[in-house]
């Protein structure tokens, strides 16, 4: 199998593009979608200030390496959640993010934060005493890793936060969220997230804008990236996202994309199309306004405090 | 023989197949792999030898 630009071995071949290239054309092309994403999308412009949330993943590091490689003045946040699990998980998590940074790139800052030391508590013992984490882990670390990255991005001046989501990703919700005609996030979802500037939130800090510049990327295809530029990743997936709806989601997803190669884009994409095309709508749930809240100043939907502060009543 | 190597589990197979077949026959979807051998990627039409290591990594991850 060919490179269809030079001839050289492919390394990879991707059918919903019709296309297989080799190495350095695979890099070159991954870095071009990226770049045209942000610029579809209007994430943000090269002068800004940008915050990479890094996990020690695949995905999140190959989109820092990513952006730093293309100039992008983009520093990393790691946030240490706390889970052991009998595999040192977060440890070897901050150590890839650590390892990345000395190998690749010495000159990028990276921020760590840790949740048991800031705030007493991991997510394991979190996730175990509270009635919302019992079910779902997932759910306490999600609103833990908002509330902390939106902190981070206000207080250092970013202009937004890039997350490392890729189609996949985007797909499996949008299927989740179609199965259940969750009409509230279907017209929230997207590349990006709004700034909601203090003034609209009577906040100090307000809600920081939110990115993702993998969006027209197979999961596949970031996972290549890193191989191929030989990123050092942690391959142990969380140990509480073993058996997870959204993995079962991706699995489906890809099943249908084996048999019809573009499904998954073509989900994704026309969804996007359609709704902001004005083809589909659907009507946003509930009243969204924000305000303060009364501990630690961030906006809420909640009166009072907010989810995150509640957690630690 | 041609030696597969997926997370914690490892199979035999008979050489001169291609990749995306191997990978078919162990039950997982070529969608849901990459395939390393000697550490370089390789192409799903690569077809492979007697005495090859292929390494199938799992692209899914998150929660």
């Amino acid at each position: 199998m060919k490179c269809h630009k030079c001839g050289a071995t492919a390394v990879i071949q991707m059918r919903q593009h019709r296309l297989q290239l080799c190495a350095p054309h695979f890099v070159e092309w991954v870095t071009a979608t990226t770049q045209r994403a942000i610029e579809t999308y209007r994430m943000f412009a090269p002068a800004d200030k940008m915050l990479a949330a890094v996990s020690g993943g695949k995905d999140s590091l190959s989109l820092w390496d990513l952006l730093l490689n293309l100039g992008y003045q983009v520093e990393g946040l790691y946030i240490s959640l706390g889970i052991d699990e009998g595999i040192d998980y977060s440890a070897k998590s901050l150590e890839m993010c650590r390892k990345f940074v000395a190998e690749h790139h010495p000159e990028a800052r990276l921020h760590v934060v840790d949740v048991g030391a800031e705030y007493g508590q991991g997510i394991p013992v979190l996730a175990r005493t509270r009635r919302r984490g019992q079910a779902k882990p997932c759910a306490v670390c999600g609103l833990v890793k908002r509330h902390i990255m939106n902190r981070v991005a206000r207080d250092g001046g970013f202009a937004a936060i890039a997350t490392g989501h890729n189609l996949d990703d985007e797909a499996a919700v949008l299927m989740q969220n179609t199965l259940h005609w969750q009409t509230g996030y279907l017209a929230r979802q997207a590349p990006v997230l709004d700034e909601r500037p203090p003034e609209a939130c009577g906040t100090r800090g307000g809600l920081a804008r939110k990115v993702k510049p993998f969006v027209r990327l197979y999961e596949r295809e970031a996972a290549a990236y890193a191989l191929i530029r030989g990123l050092d990743y942690i391959y142990d997936e969380c140990p509480f996202a073993k058996g997870s709806t959204t993995n079962f989601y991706k699995e489906l997803l890809n099943q249908l994309e084996l048999t019809s190669p573009g499904a998954k884009q073509q989900f994704y994409l026309q969804f996007l199309r359609a709704r902001d095309g004005g083809r589909a709508t659907f009507a946003e749930s509930g009243d969204l306004a924000l305000q303060p809240c009364a501990r630690c100043g961030q906006p809420t939907t909640a009166g009072g405090l907010c989810a995150f502060c509640r957690l630690w009543e | 023989m041609v030696k597969v190597i997926y997370r914690d589990k490892t199979w035999e197979v008979k050489p001169g197949s291609t990749v995306r077949h191997i990978i078919q026959k162990v039950g997982l979807n070529p969608e849901s792999v990459l395939a390393v051998r000697d550490g370089q990627l390789i192409n799903e039409a690569t077809l492979t030898q007697d005495g090859d290591t292929i390494k199938l990594i799992a692209v899914v991850s998150g929660g």
